[in-house]
């Protein structure tokens, strides 16, 4: 019978409890991080999403690897944009065959609100290495307008 | 020639020490193992990375998947709920596995590995003979 080492054992614990906390801990700028690669089971929202703005557009980036791109559903009514999809999971193996199941897997929807006005006619979608790119270009009543100022 | 009992850093001991030190953040992608009737196979998360910044190796038993994500959205973020950074995991592979043989595919964000069998590990019927 082999003896366990309990110095490897600490160690391996030390680990462990490092790589949770590194999950969870500030980032270099100190911000909370929401660590991009572990959004699965604990994660209430799913996808989580990034917004960005570049005056024209809005863009919804959503973290959502390994979903078909058939599956995605993209919807968009006034400023709610609603995202719903399926990941699989392992299809077709049988549970004694898993030797480890960390990749989340089922049916999600989620709803964002944007800040503006959208014109739903120019929304178009794109999924590239997981991410999913909404693109939303802003209705014409909402776009900044330079005003000139007489003297 | 004086023989050194005492090993003095070169230049290039105490330079070598640096680079290792960097400040990136990176964090274990989530994993799917399992077996089939050829191997192993690993299924890794790993959105917003571009086959070019994927690094796979395998030395010495030893499986190290490693890579940078980057951004897919233009313009200025206004909203974040995720960072996209390096991601780093490494796994023990058991001895049987035919490194030569490993094959990894990308795709929709997601890296799979089939690991297969080395072929002495192969289960194998054997033929009985009447006597």
């Amino acid at each position: 019978m082999a003896i366990a080492d309990p110095w490897r054992e600490i160690e391996a614990l030390r680990r462990e409890v490092d790589r949770v906390f590194s999950e969870v801990g500030l980032g270099p700028l100190g911000r909370p991080w929401r660590l991009a690669f572990l959004p699965g089971r604990a994660a209430r929202q799913y996808p989580l999403v990034n917004l960005h703005d570049d005056g024209q557009n809005f863009y919804v980036e959503a973290l959502a690897p390994g979903v078909d791109p058939d599956r995605f559903e993209v919807t968009v009514l006034g400023n709610t944009l609603t995202l719903s999809g399926e990941k699989r999971g392992l299809p077709g193996v049988p549970p004694e065959r898993i030797h480890r199941s960390e990749r989340a897997a089922g049916r999600f929807v989620r709803t964002i609100e944007l800040p503006a006005e959208v014109d739903p006619n120019k929304v178009s979608a794109e999924y590239k290495h997981g991410l999913l790119v909404v693109t939303l270009p802003r209705a014409e009543a909402a776009r900044p307008r330079r005003v000139t100022v007489r003297g | 020639m004086a023989e050194r009992t005492v090993p003095t850093p070169t230049a290039d001991a105490a330079s070598a020490q640096e680079p290792t030190r960097s400040e990136e953040v990176y964090v274990a992608p989530p994993a799917d193992i399992y077996e089939d009737d050829q191997g192993l196979v690993v299924l890794v998360d790993v959105p917003g990375v571009e086959p070019g910044a994927l690094d796979v190796r395998v030395d010495r038993g030893v499986l190290t998947i490693q890579g940078r994500a980057a951004h897919a959205a233009p313009g200025d973020a206004v909203y974040r709920e995720y960072e996209l950074t390096g991601f780093f995991r490494q796994f023990q592979l058991p001895e049987e596995v035919d490194q030569a043989r490993i094959e990894a595919e990308l795709k929709n964000g997601v890296l799979t590995l089939r690991l297969p069998r080395a072929p002495q590990a192969q289960p194998r019927r054997i033929a009985v003979r009447a006597a």
